[in-house]
């Protein structure tokens, strides 16, 4: 079923269902429902980064010398958990300065250079023109190998076809097209590609599914299982020094590290990294999952890598089968028509994926950064009279695109052949790596300058070129030979893959440790050396201080000048079209709580720096700089302007911070203070309920002795048993009357921390049965059995002996007072659990009810109802029990059943005061 | 301290452990003709790690 016809219409077919994903998910997005906005979608769009290269090379790489491709990905893993810092404060500054790509942000960062913009665009341009030729390659060569199923035959023998009939030139075409469509819908760059960035996410996905399949197919489908593939290549001397690879086949230690940190760089600094990575978030909060999920999608894909890798070096063992095609040869030879049909689906969306990312960042450079500087100076042009730009800005960009896919065309068909896939795309890497110190500086280093930043990057980009590119034009046979082998004009010490005699090293290494030595030093040497100017300084300040500044706004406050809000209005209508600009001005106007056009708006500093962002997110900082000079006029702050205007911002943020402490500090006071003042109120009203409690209660004795020394006072016919009955009860009322005094004045004392605690070592077991002989008198006078639990021994407990007796006979008495009047039970229990001793009072009486028993530990809360039924107690005698044991960091509590009794419990902390007081306090 | 920057203290702490875990010496242990289940130690050491540290990201910056 491999037919061309077949490969060729699944092909189109796949490319279609791009377009529509694309077509859709534009849709959606205007009508206001993005389906980008996730970060499930932001991770797999991140996802560009594994390319035809990793589809198709990693495999290659990994049948050389085994485990040399991995730090291109463990790289990256290491890079991302340093997002959270870094990447954070890229996607912060981007936002508010609107930046539209790498080498805007670059310019940006120093003084909207448009010198810079125009060397950073042209580096990425030379370094990755290649790359995207690879990915052309790896198409081409997929669709010319699986067209000659069943045969396997390598493209380089098949030679060169005509233009024509070559697949690669179609693939460039419709990715024009494609990105053309929905890479260049909006003037507005800063916006963000929501179908392109769809399509990529879904594009991840099947490369992803296609590659799992394949390696799952070699592994298990093939051979039983990765230790089977390993078991029979461990036969073979070459193939097992694959497995100990590091300082044999892989290279050294030094080229894996150098490896990991080129590849660090890279997933931050390619362009389509930038791209997808800044310009394309909807929301910082993406980044939070996409820190793993990323890494977790490169590790899925590189799973299988080795066991494909081994699986076709033992199924070709003849080689004459190139390794980098193993993925695909390996399942036609095995005769599976759909896994290859699927796995050059696959191939063919690791390749286009990239590409088309690629050349949008790659356009809106070209464009913003290069070609508009360039023609807004140009006077002849007289282009800042034309009225409506907006269509040569889309004709640029679109131009920029056709003209980038046919240059990565062009290269392929010269130079193509001339290099292994993995070759080229380490070659790009170490370009854009060239970016990091500039870029990487610009962020956390106020001190870096424009000349500081362009030198380095020229310098480090003169090394690449002579130790990476110029090698790999001579080897293409463009150069004349000699230049490798003898250095230029015959200088042994400047060969280019050993210069200054630094040899051992493979080439990548080597190229990296001399360009980033030049790049570094120079960029630093020379911003150390030099002054920036006002503007830089205020640029480096913006970035670097991004987290302090006050919000969009924070480049407003260095504007001074005149400018005419009708201008304004025109250049935004020449660039973004009229309707936009009538937006841009409506939504200003109305954050300003305005209406617009019905009011007119100031052109005052911060509504011409609203201009002028807005401006640089459709042409890039440098351009709309140069264009805002053009119906402005500025008056040019003074370095000395810029530093009293950033010291005053600093001073402000410094006396601000110290506001809000105080206010803060204030409110806490403010609420502590509230609380304090509930708590007085609610101890008042308490005071004023205890003193009409106490006074009640003490009213109820004094009411009945003064009823009954009334009868006997008035009248004398009383008899005298009589008299002795009044008496007695005169008696017992005047002895309650004390008790209850005495047990106010206690429970005041031990509330006000005064009471006295003479403190020893007690045993609890003399305590106990000193309270019940206390009490045995009153006990045999109702008749209640009494059974005591008591241990062999008990451990002495720190206390005051009498507060401890105190609190045993209340409970006691309690229990007496409650339990059953004709068959009275009474158990007293004492043990020792958990560094704990336990007295439990248990009696068989009505019991307590659940709702009254916690309130019975508070002050004259009696159980039952006291309106009608006679107060059996003073009410005072349970809440001090509570005082007593918790004073010794214990506690106390009833269970109960109603009608079952009820179970008085407290436990006292065993051991030392101190050890007490840090269990407490534990 | 905010719970945003401690996030960032561990990530960057995991970044530190990453480029120990993938460096010499850790390298050169596993860089010996040995294996586990039939395959090469190094290649199961590099991707048990790489798991790991993808597991202890996830971690950070989901749970804590």
């Amino acid at each position: 079923m491999l037919q061309g016809w077949v490969v060729v219409v699944t092909s189109f077919a796949y490319l279609g269902l791009l377009f529509a994903i694309a077509y859709y998910a534009d849709k959606r997005a205007d009508q206001g429902r993005s389906v980008i906005a996730s970060p499930y979608i932001y991770s797999l769009s991140l996802a560009v980064y594994a390319t035809a290269w990793t589809f198709y090379g990693s495999v290659g790489r990994a049948a050389s010398d085994g485990v040399g491709f991995l730090p291109i990905y463990l790289g990256p893993t290491l890079m991302i958990a340093l997002w959270w810092v870094v990447m954070r404060k890229i996607l912060r500054i981007s936002k508010q300065n609107r930046i539209t790509s790498l080498a805007d942000f670059i310019a940006s960062r120093y003084g909207r250079s448009a010198l810079l913009g125009g060397v950073v665009t042209i580096i990425a341009v030379i370094g990755i023109v290649p790359y995207i030729s690879l990915q052309l390659k790896a198409v081409s060569n997929s669709f010319t190998i699986v067209l000659r199923y069943p045969e396997i035959i390598m493209p380089t023998t098949v030679g060169t076809v005509p233009i024509l009939q070559d697949t690669a030139l179609w693939v460039a075409l419709i990715l024009a097209l494609f990105t053309i469509l929905f890479g260049t819908r909006h003037l507005y760059s800063a916006e963000h590609h929501e179908g392109m960035v769809a399509a990529i996410a879904f594009e991840s996905l099947v490369k992803l599914l296609a590659f799992l399949a394949v390696g799952v197919f070699v592994t298990f489908g093939i051979y039983h299982g990765a230790g089977d593939i390993f078991a029979r290549a461990a036969e073979d001397p070459k193939l097992l020094a694959m497995m100990t690879p590091i300082e044999g086949v892989a290279g050294g230690y030094a080229s894996w590290v150098w490896l990991t940190i080129l590849s660090m760089f890279a997933i931050m600094f390619l362009p389509r990294q930038f791209q997808v990575t800044v310009i394309e978030n909807t929301d910082e909060k993406h980044l939070n999952k996409a820190i793993w999920l990323f890494p977790l999608y490169m590790l899925a894909i590189n799973l299988f890598v080795l066991p494909i890798a081994f699986g076709g070096r033992l199924h070709f063992p003849a080689g004459g089968v190139d390794a980098d095609t193993f993925v695909l040869t390996v399942p036609m030879a095995e005769r599976q028509e759909l896994l290859a049909l699927l796995v050059f689906i696959g191939g063919l969306s690791a390749a286009t994926g990239m590409v088309i990312v690629e050349t949008i960042a790659l356009s809106t450079m070209v464009c913003n950064d290069l070609a508009m500087p360039v023609l807004l100076r140009m006077r002849s042009l007289r282009l800042a009279e034309r009225r409506d730009l907006t269509g040569l800005l889309l004709g640029i960009r679109r131009g920029a695109i056709v003209l980038i896919l046919l240059l990565g065309y062009l290269y392929f068909r010269l130079a193509g052949e001339a290099y292994a896939l993995v070759s080229i795309g380490l070659i790009s890497f170490a370009a854009v790596a060239q970016f990091a110190p500039a870029a990487l500086g610009g962020i956390f280093w106020k001190g870096g300058t424009r000349r500081g930043a362009l030198a380095g990057l020229l310098a480090g980009f003169a090394v690449w070129f002579y130790t990476l590119l110029l090698p790999a034009l001579e080897r293409s046979g463009w150069l004349p030979a000699g230049l490798l082998d003898h250095g230029p004009f015959g200088v042994e010490l400047l060969k280019p893959l050993q210069l200054f005699g630094l040899r051992g090293l493979d080439q990548i290494t080597h190229a990296m440790i001399w360009s980033m030595i030049a790049n570094v030093g120079t960029y630093v040497t020379l911003s150390l050396l030099g002054t920036q100017t006002a503007d830089e300084h205020r640029q480096a300040s913006l970035f670097v201080d991004v987290f302090r500044a006050s919000g969009e706004g924070g480049g407003a406050r260095f504007w001074r000048g005149t400018a005419a809000t009708p201008d304004l209005h025109n250049l935004l209508a020449r660039f973004l079209g009229a309707e936009a600009a009538d937006e841009l001005f409506r939504e200003y106007a109305h954050a300003k709580g305005l209406r617009w056009p019905e009011e007119t708006l100031a052109a005052d500093a911060e509504f011409v720096h609203f201009v002028e962002t807005r401006l640089a997110g459709a042409v890039g900082a440098a351009s709309a700089r140069i264009l805002m000079a053009s119906v402005v006029k500025e008056e040019e702050l003074t370095l000395e302007e810029v530093r009293a205007i950033l010291d005053e911002a600093s001073q402000v943020v410094v006396y601000s911070h110290r506001l809000e402490q105080k206010s803060r500090e204030l409110e806490m006071a403010t609420t502590e203070l509230r609380a304090a003042n509930e708590r007085l109120k609610e101890l008042d009203r308490l005071k004023d309920d205890f003193i009409s409690t106490v006074t009640h209660e003490l009213r109820t004795p004094l009411t009945s002795i003064r009823a009954f020394s009334e009868i006997l006072q008035e009248d004398p016919r009383v008899d005298l048993a009589q008299r002795k009955r009044f008496l007695d009860i005169i008696t017992k009322e005047t002895e309650r009357l004390t008790r209850i005094i005495n047990q106010v004045l206690d429970l005041a004392k031990i509330e006000a921390g005064r009471a006295e605690w003479v403190e020893s070592e007690v045993d609890m077991r003399m305590v106990v049965s000193d309270a019940l002989t206390a009490m045995s008198q009153l006990l045999q006078e109702k008749a209640i059995r009494v059974e005591v639990k008591l241990p062999e021994q008990a451990a002495p407990v720190r206390a005051d002996v009498d507060r401890l007796v105190q609190v045993m006979l209340n409970l006691i008495s309690n229990a007496a007072k409650f339990c059953d009047p004709a068959q009275g039970l009474i158990e007293v229990s004492l043990r020792e659990e958990a560094g704990q001793l336990r007295v439990d009072v248990r009696d068989n009486g009505p019991g307590v009810g659940a709702e009254d028993q916690t309130i019975i530990f508070e002050k004259f809360r009696q159980a039952g109802d006291t309106l009608t039924g006679k107060p059996q107690g003073t009410g005072l005698g349970l809440p001090i029990c509570r005082h007593i044991v918790e004073h010794y960091g214990g506690r106390i509590w009833v269970e109960s059943r109603p009608g079952r009794g009820a179970c008085f419990s407290f436990t006292l902390l065993l051991g030392r005061p101190l050890e007490r007081a840090l269990v407490q306090a534990a | 301290m905010s719970e945003f920057e401690s996030k960032g203290q561990w990530l960057v702490a995991l970044c530190i452990l990453g480029l120990l875990l993938f460096n010499y010496p850790m390298l050169a242990l596993f860089n010996v003709p040995a294996t586990v289940f039939g395959i090469p130690a190094l290649y199961v050491y590099i991707f048990v790690a790489w798991a790991a540290l993808i597991a202890l990201m996830a971690w950070v910056v989901e749970k804590r």
